[in-house]
């Protein structure tokens, strides 16, 4: 009988990991939380957490956390993808625009999918992706010659792509999708070339297109008023980092960035919507449930493109629904995220620019902060407070982590010239002159936006953060570490020299249940575990 | 055939027009507007350093380069990038300044009374502490030169903007000091610095690792050269000759 039922239960061993592999139904993202040893969408969670609930490697053993092993891109450029865990096996995009299936156990590739680009590509800030996303047996890659390409996620042969926007206009793609139900989410980056910006959606089996939100309103469209003349069709609004969604409201939350030009705002005036705003839209439709703007007429490049959080927290003594984000132009908001209604707003980087805010959120500027011909001071930097890399919001401790930019900039004001697929940012930008610009890793109370701790840094970061049920925030500096702070003091608790700069947001997943934290840093997809 | 010979001209002459306006807004600052540097390196000479070629001088414009402080310029399209490399390609054409002074005695004065390698490297001998000096005559105008050599302090690296994106090294030369825990005082340059750690080159040339665990205090002068001014070290006739010499490196053989 032995050697009977052994077979038996080999065999249904076999059939679950097939049906398994490879099949991220919309109902298995929306219960990430249930799978802590998978990582299947972008932030971990559709709620934009970053937050892994494996508690294995904890402060007290951290310090034995080494490499189990390292995959590495054949490609110069900048390698700022958050991988997907699904099954035993790990999908990562390299730059500039493919996609790699890795064999969870070992960093070994499966199948590589190569997209050629034409040489007229033109991303303003290198030839980089953030990520991909799965749903069903299919992986999504948005590309820089601006397509979204879905591949069979058994053999990344491709199933379709479509024609997102004209790369010749220098659109291009750079943003992980997001996939909500049947539909991938996608938008375009292109906001330093005076590009229309935009959020879509595509029906996944097909790769038809289900809606088009504009994020600059077209004539007759509400906000089409906020744009003088003409200078809403060159308005930009891009829209390049990953979004998030609420199953229950049914709303994709999407950041867009700069109103085009991006220094020279005498050509458009008005508040320029849907500029540096965060939408809310119906994952069915696409239409616009509300929106807030966090800085109406931006002059200083800063953009809302960060991970939104949502938090089911406390709001005043009762229960609410809320969305928070760091924004670049160094405010803290907190958000209802049924109405957009403003809560709060609190700034957690230097800023300069502005006296506050006042009760609709509406910044209150300080005179004399426009650039100028001679450059005009001012903090935070174009880079804003943050950036595009991922902030971490931990359940365990109710803290918002995230990684500030502490740099000031001149900004030089220039004419405002739009020429198709030139660049579009009618001025520049220096450093300071005399003062070495700083980062720190800082907790925030997710309700107040009080600060808690902070970390230093040597330099303003360009590299996200995780936190973890261990007690744990890891995170990344331009000098090659990649750590391991407490969660509750922000005391470092261990560091790896991974001999490059990181550009990127770290994961963490199960392997033959041992607990893995992983993240690109360099040219290497580094996976670590504890010894 | 006018028309044809016109636009032949046109495209010459209106390139270098536009590349004029483009530099002059752009990159004036620290080239200066002649080309022929200030806190930027010297354009006004037929041989770039490090842009052999137009292509060269494309990628450098395009991207700046890392660990120093020139920036790239995202914002120009190919054809702007092209207008300033033949702006600064007719800035090659123009003759270099006289200079006055004895070459021949401010080498002299180099290896002796300045004693200037004790912390500058030219042709590969000398000290780290300062820039390497073997190009400076190409690097730098001799007016810049002078500068540097009364007052040392007028143009220290200050501006950070372009560190460290891509370059783990920051090449400005601030002056550390620090306190070990163990009461070890240390003066020098910072060679490189992160969260937790820092190495920096003193005097003598000897490199010190710390974490900065290890660390009572540190701090960091910015705005401070470790090198002393000359005036008065050496005669207004000697920082001449010394100039004279300065501006004869050129690199090569």
């Amino acid at each position: 009988m032995w050697p009977h039922r052994t077979g038996r239960n080999a065999c249904v061993t076999v059939l679950l990991a097939a049906s398994l592999s490879g099949q991220v139904s919309y109902e298995r993202i929306r219960q990430a939380g249930r799978e802590p040893g998978q990582w299947l969408t972008y932030s971990g969670n559709y709620q934009g957490h970053r937050y892994s609930t494996l508690d294995q490697i904890n402060a007290a053993n951290v310090g034995r956390l080494k490499v189990a092993w390292m995959y590495q891109v054949n490609d110069p450029n900048k390698f700022e993808a958050t991988p997907l865990v699904i099954d035993g096996v790990m999908y990562v995009s390299e730059p500039p625009s493919n996609v790699a299936a890795l064999d969870l156990r070992t960093g070994r590739p499966l199948w590589r999918y190569e997209r050629p680009l034409p040489a007229g590509v033109r991303p303003c800030c290198g030839f980089v992706n953030r990520g991909v996303a799965a749903l069903d047996d299919q992986i999504f890659v948005g590309t820089l010659d601006a397509h979204l390409v879905a591949l069979d996620a058994r053999t990344g042969r491709v199933r379709w792509a479509t024609e997102v926007a004209d790369y010749r206009t220098a659109h291009s793609i750079t943003v992980a999708p997001l996939a909500v139900r049947d539909k991938v989410v996608v938008g375009v980056a292109g906001g330093e070339f005076g590009v229309r910006g935009f959020v879509d959606a595509y029906d996944a089996k097909t790769g038809k297109r289900a809606w088009r939100f504009w994020t600059v309103p077209g004539p007759g469209e509400e906000g089409n008023e906020t744009w003088a003349g003409d200078s809403w069709k060159n308005g930009a609004a891009a829209t390049w980092v990953t979004g998030a969604y609420d199953p229950e409201l049914n709303l994709v939350y999407w950041s867009t960035g700069n109103p085009g030009p991006d220094y020279n705002g005498d050509v458009r005036l008005g508040d320029n919507l849907y500029a540096c705003t965060l939408l809310a839209l119906d994952a069915d439709t696409g239409q616009r449930r509300w929106h807030f703007q966090f800085t109406p007429h931006d002059v200083h490049d800063w953009e809302a493109n960060q991970v939104p959080v949502l938090v089911d927290g406390a709001w005043q003594g009762q229960p609410r629904a809320l969305i928070v984000t760091a924004n670049r132009n160094a405010f803290y908001y907190v958000l209802d995220r049924r109405t957009g209604e403003f809560l709060l707003g609190t700034p957690y980087a230097k800023q300069t620019w502005a006296k506050g805010l006042d009760h609709r959120g509406r910044p209150i500027r300080l005179p004399n902060t426009e650039p100028t011909a001679q450059g005009t001071p001012l903090y935070p930097s174009l880079h804003g407070g943050t950036n595009w890399f991922s902030p971490s919001y931990s359940p365990k401790t109710s803290l918002f982590y995230v990684a500030v930019r502490e740099e000031g900039t001149l900004f030089y004001k220039g004419p405002a010239e739009y020429k198709p697929g030139a660049g579009y940012t009618a001025g520049s930008v220096r450093g300071l002159p005399g003062v070495e610009p700083t980062g720190y890793v800082r907790a925030l109370e997710v309700a107040t936006g009080k600060q808690r701790w902070e970390f230093p840094l040597q330099s303003p970061p360009w590299a996200g953060l995780l936190s973890t049920a261990g007690g744990l925030v890891f995170g990344s500096a331009n000098e090659g570490y990649f750590f391991a702070l407490d969660d509750a003091t922000g005391k470092p608790r261990w560091r790896f020299q991974t001999g490059s700069a990181v550009f990127s947001n770290p994961i963490s997943y199960l392997s033959d249940g041992r607990q893995h934290i992983a993240v690109a840093a360099g040219h290497s997809l580094i996976s670590f575990a504890l010894e | 055939m006018k028309s044809t010979l016109a636009a032949v001209l046109c495209s010459g002459l209106c390139l270098a027009q536009n590349g004029e306006r483009l530099f002059q807004g752009n990159c004036a600052l620290c080239h200066g507007p002649r080309g022929d540097g200030g806190k930027g390196t010297n354009l006004a000479q037929p041989r770039l350093p490090r842009a052999p070629d137009d292509e060269a001088l494309f990628r450098v414009i395009r991207q700046g380069i890392p660990g120093t402080e020139m920036p790239g310029t995202r914002h120009f399209s190919d054809d702007d990038i092209r207008e300033v490399i033949s702006f600064v390609r007719s800035l090659g054409q123009t003759t270099p300044p006289k200079v006055e002074g004895d070459a021949a005695h401010g080498a002299e004065l180099y290896r002796g009374k300045g004693n200037c390698a004790a912390c500058h490297t030219m042709g590969g001998r000398g000290g780290a502490m300062g820039p390497d000096l073997t190009e400076i005559g190409v690097r730098r105008s001799p007016g810049h030169i002078r500068t540097s050599i009364v007052d040392p302090e007028a143009w220290v690296p200050d501006n950070f903007l372009n560190y460290r994106w891509y370059s783990l090294i920051p090449d400005n030369f601030v002056q550390v000091r620090l306190v070990a825990r163990g009461g070890q005082r240390l003066t020098g340059v910072r060679i490189n610095e992160d969260p937790f750690s820092i190495q920096i080159r003193d005097a003598g040339d000897r490199v010190h690792s710390f974490w900065k665990t290890e660390l009572a205090e540190l701090h960091k002068d910015w705005g401070k050269s470790p090198m002393p001014s000359y005036r008065g070290v050496l005669t207004p006739g000697e920082i001449d000759d010394l100039v004279a010499y300065l501006v004869t490196l050129r690199g090569g053989s």
